[in-house]
């Protein structure tokens, strides 16, 4: 995986996200899906800006539907934030960069 | 000539701004793109495309559109990922607020394109990415075996419901005419199409449902007035598109839709100011016509500042 992302699954969605010491932003994804494509670049733009601060992580919904299920997502990119292993701010669809920028920093 | 950052400015990277870019480029004028979110623009949750020539087979959105950004960056065009919160266009040397500061630009390309119109009713935006959606290439493997309605009578909402009925066991489609408006070829494979049932002469007037998102709707039919519930998972919204055009403030005229009126070389009201692709108003919003737009701009825009 390019740039800072991290490929995360069920399997290591508690380790990595719930039990991570800084907040953690979870994109939920799938290969047949545009605009999750299209989010990539921006997704890695914001792990080198906020690299040290803030873990990104992408999540197949194909291949773990699981943790998908358990937040309810039913349409995505979904994107969520998790700040002391708690959902700070879920947000459906493409997102302008600012606007994810501005929802990072609101709990950094 | 005043010094600016750049000779052109292109807001937005769908067909028209990656046209108008690749133009620009080849005329090796300073060229500045802006996306405020994914390279791509409306063709990225488009789902096939076989109207766009070049490709006999037909081919995915989101393949053209790796297919144009490849072209374009072989000119060594940027696109820089920020959103344009507004301009000052009136002099010679147009201003751009955008999230990273202020640019300035002798001339600008806008091709920021359109968005998917809300309808407006009750539950539309409680369960958004609940059950209501506008991407059926993005969310309709979510309703395998389910029954989902959509809602439009126009080519998207038609090639989108062809689309979720590979995966959907029903889909309703709510249309309020008693005709489809979607080209000939569509409609004949919708009305073919045993899954999917057009509601016709109606209107959707409310989504409900509960914490796991999307249960009913309420749908009237306009000519007799009558309400009917029908239970569906998922709601699909096809309605038109509204023009991406929140910066401009009041400096561009507008058609009575809100579209920013050009001439035939994509000028606006403004000198130095072009308008391209669906944001414009133009007779038809296609890829085929976007791109044609995009060269024209470009060009017109170099033409402009060879007389600066």
């Amino acid at each position: 995986m390019a740039g800072n992302l991290l490929e995360i699954n069920d399997d290591s969605f508690e380790a990595e996200v719930i039990k991570s010491d800084i907040p953690v932003l979870v994109d939920f994804w799938a290969p047949w899906c545009g605009p999750c494509k299209a989010m990539g670049p921006v997704l890695e733009e914001i792990s080198k800006d906020f690299e040290g601060k803030l873990k990104v992580c992408k999540c197949n919904v194909d291949d773990s539907p699981v943790t998908p299920g358990n937040f309810g997502i039913r349409a995505i990119p979904t994107l969520i934030l998790f700040n002391n292993g708690e959902k700070a701010n879920q947000m459906v669809g493409m997102m302008e960069k600012s606007k994810l920028v501005d929802a990072i920093n609101a709990i950094l | 000539m005043k010094n600016t950052d750049y000779d052109i400015v292109v807001i937005g990277s769908g067909p028209a701004g990656l046209t108008a870019a690749l133009y620009a480029a080849r005329a090796r004028l300073r060229l500045c793109v802006l996306e405020k979110s994914a390279t791509g623009g409306q063709i990225l949750v488009t789902d096939w495309i076989e109207n766009y020539p070049g490709f006999p087979e037909g081919i995915g959105g989101v393949d053209l559109m790796e297919k144009m950004l490849a072209q374009v960056k072989g000119f060594d065009v940027d696109i820089t990922s920020t959103g344009v919160s507004g301009m000052d266009v009136s002099g010679p040397v147009k201003r751009i607020r955008t999230d990273d500061g202020e640019i300035t630009t002798h001339t600008v390309i806008i091709a920021s394109g359109a968005s998917p119109r809300k309808l407006g009713v009750p539950g539309e935006a409680e369960f958004f990415g609940k059950g209501v959606s506008v991407c059926a290439t993005c969310d309709a493997p979510f309703y395998r075996n389910r029954v989902v309605a959509a809602v439009g009578g126009g080519d998207t909402a038609v090639q989108e419901s062809l689309f979720l009925s590979r995966f959907a066991d029903k889909i309703y489609l709510i249309h309020r005419r008693d005709e489809l408006r979607a080209t000939k070829i569509l409609q004949e494979r919708a009305l073919a199409n045993d899954k999917i049932e057009i509601v016709w002469d109606s209107v959707l007037t409310g989504i409900r449902g509960g914490v796991f998102g999307v249960e009913k709707i309420d749908v009237k039919n306009v000519k007799t007035g009558k309400t009917d519930e029908l239970q569906v998972h998922g709601c699909f919204i096809w309605i038109g598109i509204i023009p991406n055009i929140e910066f401009a403030g009041d400096a561009l005229e507008l058609d009575s839709s809100g579209f920013i009126i050009t001439d035939p070389s994509m000028q606006t009201s403004v000198k130095g100011v072009f308008a391209a692709g669906d944001v414009r108003n133009t007779p038809l919003r296609q890829i085929a016509t976007a791109v044609g737009d995009g060269a024209i701009a470009a060009t017109a825009a170099a033409h402009y500042l060879e007389n600066l």
